[in-house]
């Protein structure tokens, strides 16, 4: 297993030992962390400035996406994601720029060429499914993947992310019930922070934690404390060590906050208190692991120096280049309806494609069709 | 060739694929052992094993869920819904994600699946177990629907839905199971998704039907043949793709449409083709684009005077052409 990060580099001080890590693997956590964050503050900046119309974001979410993917294969295992997945997006191998074409929804977004909301990410290349905004039905492919990966021996783990709002989905229990008959590998990770929108948990889940319903499928439900990065990696490398041995699924439930509102168009301070937001703001996972690999003589000055130095550039260089890409042409509008675009209807009188060129065949005939019938 | 029943066509539909290739696996209530209810599936659980033929628990949205996550990791797989009455608990994960993944994902990530489910009345099913559901999905672009009359069809269709590389909803009309009959090559023939097919040739009125009501169409075209009244009667077989080609060169030429379908009228499929023919046939009409279709109540009572009530029939379809022809 190669892990992101590690480089080959596999000097490794008394904290990274414990976890059975090299310290480059720590530094890389770490960078990805702070890199999540970063490229989240410049997406409200550019909401706030008129840019992008909406923004959803996983601050306050990072520590735990960065410890709970890391111990997954990049490109061999599978994620089935949330919108707020931004760092386990970067965790699993997708760039800034990535993730700023998809904010600024440009043709060359890579996952859907600007179709979809910001913060519905997918990467068929990193394994990392197309999000989609009924919330929780990704469990439940993640879940057809495992399957797919037992029957066809791949060896791989599945793993679907979502926040503790969007567990309660009836989908959740088909899926939690279906993989543990079938001890499929997959691994189910719920990053509770707190809040479903406005609704705090005691009004969403009956249990102090969503981990307890495990025990009703007979898999192990674990709730580990989601600013702290590396736990998050021990309860991660458990849970898909045993996926992949054949143990079946584990839930994670991975407790976190949310330091910004729901999104872009919600106002928190409507429904939580002063106290309640500093609450969140002391549970934010990056100042608590800088400080844990500042202690650990990991995070140099010189090296934060220059994290930060690369982390600016590469942000300005994520919002530079998604700026100047272009929009996507309308005349792709039709495209990807079905494999063959034949089998698709005519496109609207305005559909731009005077000359026939770029129009579906369907149109094409359906045009000279025109033409020579009521002329 | 040799003499079949519908079902016995869909179930060596699927065996022979299967056989074919090993990414096909069939998932649902009862597959298994039992061979499904109404032992469509009957064994391939003993040929093909627990791996490719899976019970599922009764969770309609696991199943279609599940099934689109196995079409991303490399499968093909069938998913039969026991009842089209019992689709709705997945109408999310049809509509919002095997619908919509292609498109949203441009091309990146793609759902090759069968969801087979048995729809239609008229077998004392009652409200939950005779409806007919299409209208729902022939609304959805990325979905195709696949509506068979034939045991020839319901093979040939069914092997083009499988090696489709987009989600196929192919609907079953539980009547037609044992009662329709037919010859089916033993070959590797398929019929191509997208294509209608002229059933019996006429000059006066087209009628437009799918499923079983296909065998009602041509029982009340032969009634009125008798009158002087020649029908052409179409059988759409894929409602989405839609064959517009046939299904307006066919109007065309009688300057008369009627569509029957058992679906509730208001809002159902038939409206679609109403509408298609009002719009690009108009100028060749020389009579109401008419539908003849199920009364607008919520469902097909059980009581058999009521069910009677409910169902189309050679009778009132002909009566419906009768009107049409006399305009």
């Amino acid at each position: 297993m190669t892990l992101p990060g590690h480089n080959g580099d596999a000097a490794a001080g008394p904290l990274a030992v414990s976890f059975g890590l090299a310290d480059a693997d720590l530094l890389a956590m770490f960078r990805t962390v702070a890199l999540a964050r970063a490229v989240d503050e410049r997406m409200w900046i550019l909401n706030r400035a008129g840019r992008i119309p909406f923004v959803i974001s996983g601050q306050g979410h990072e520590g735990a996406q960065v410890g709970l993917a890391w111990p997954l294969r990049r490109g061999h295992d599978w994620i089935a994601p949330f919108y707020r997945s931004i760092a386990t997006c970067l965790a699993f191998g997708m760039t800034p720029r990535d993730l700023m074409l998809a904010q600024y929804a440009k043709a060359s977004d890579p996952g859907s060429a600007g179709r979809q909301m910001p913060g519905h990410y997918g990467s068929p290349e990193h394994h990392l499914v197309s999000v989609s905004s009924p919330v929780a039905t990704q469990i439940l492919h993640a879940v057809g993947i495992a399957l797919a990966a037992k029957i066809r021996g791949l060896d791989q783990v599945a793993v679907a992310i979502m926040g503790e709002g969007s567990s309660n989905q009836g989908d959740v229990h088909e899926a939690l019930n279906f993989a543990a008959i079938h001890r499929l590998p997959f691994v189910f990770i719920v990053e509770n922070n707190g809040y479903a929108i406005s609704v705090p948990a005691e009004k969403e889940i009956s249990v102090p934690d969503v981990a307890m319903r495990a025990s009703g499928y007979g898999i192990p439900g674990v709730v580990v404390d989601g600013t702290d990065v590396l736990a998050c990696y021990a309860a991660g490398r458990e849970a898909v060590e045993r996926a992949r041995a054949g143990g079946g699924p584990t839930l994670i439930e991975a407790k976190v906050t949310r330091l910004t509102a729901h999104s872009s168009d919600d106002q928190q301070t409507k429904y939580r208190t002063e106290d309640d937001l500093a609450r969140g703001r002391a549970h934010d996972p990056l100042p608590i692991f800088r400080d844990r690999l500042r202690a650990a003589g990991l995070l140099t000055p010189d090296r934060e120096a220059a994290l930060a130095a690369e982390i600016t550039d590469l942000v300005e260089d994520a919002t530079d280049f998604a700026e100047a890409e272009p929009d996507p042409d309308p005349a792709t509008g039709m495209d990807f309806v079905y494999a063959d675009p034949a089998a698709g209807e005519p496109p609207p009188p305005w559909h731009p494609a005077p000359d026939g060129a770029g129009a579906t065949p369907a149109a094409k005939a359906d045009a000279a069709f025109a033409g020579e019938e009521r002329g | 060739m040799t003499i079949r029943t519908f079902i016995e066509a869909i179930r060596d539909g699927m065996a022979e694929e299967m056989r074919r290739d090993a990414a096909v696996i069939v998932l649902g209530e009862d597959v298994g052992k039992k061979g499904g209810v109404f032992l469509a599936t009957d064994g391939l659980w003993a040929e093909f094993g627990d791996d490719r033929v899976i019970d599922t628990p009764l969770t309609e949205s696991m199943i279609v869920g599940a099934s689109i996550g196995a079409a991303l990791n490399g499968l093909r797989p069938i998913a039969e819904i026991q009842f089209a009455d019992f689709i709705h608990p997945a109408f999310n994960q049809i509509v919002s994600e095997a619908a919509r993944m292609r498109y949203r994902s441009i091309g990146g990530f793609t759902v090759p699946m069968v969801i087979r489910a048995p729809y239609g009345g008229g077998v004392h099913g009652a409200l939950y177990h005779s409806q007919s559901v299409e209208a729902f999905f022939t609304h959805v672009p990325g979905l195709k629907v696949v509506i068979p009359s034939t045991p020839y069809d319901a093979k040939g269709l069914l092997r083009s839905a499988i090696r489709d590389d987009d989600p196929v909803i192919y609907f079953e009309h539980k009547k037609m199971y044992r009662s329709v009959r037919g010859d089916v090559p033993d070959t590797e023939f398929s019929v191509p998704l997208g294509l209608a097919a002229v059933r019996r040739p006429g000059r006066q009125v087209t009628v437009v039907a799918y499923g079983l009501m296909v065998h009602y169409a041509l029982e009340a075209a032969e009634r009125v043949a008798a009158e002087g009244i020649d029908c052409e009667v179409l059988d759409l077989r894929t409602l989405r793709p839609l064959d517009r080609e046939t299904l307006l060169s066919s109007v065309r030429k009688t300057g008369k449409c009627l569509i029957a379908y058992e679906d509730n009228r208001f809002g159902g499929y038939g409206a679609e083709i109403a509408a298609i023919v009002a719009e690009d046939a108009f100028d060749y009409l020389d009579g109401p684009v008419t539908r003849i279709a199920g009364p607008d109540v919520p469902a097909m009572p059980y009581n058999h005077v009521l069910e009677d009530w409910f169902m189309l029939n050679p009778a009132r379809i002909a009566d419906a052409i009768r009107r049409l022809a006399a305009y």
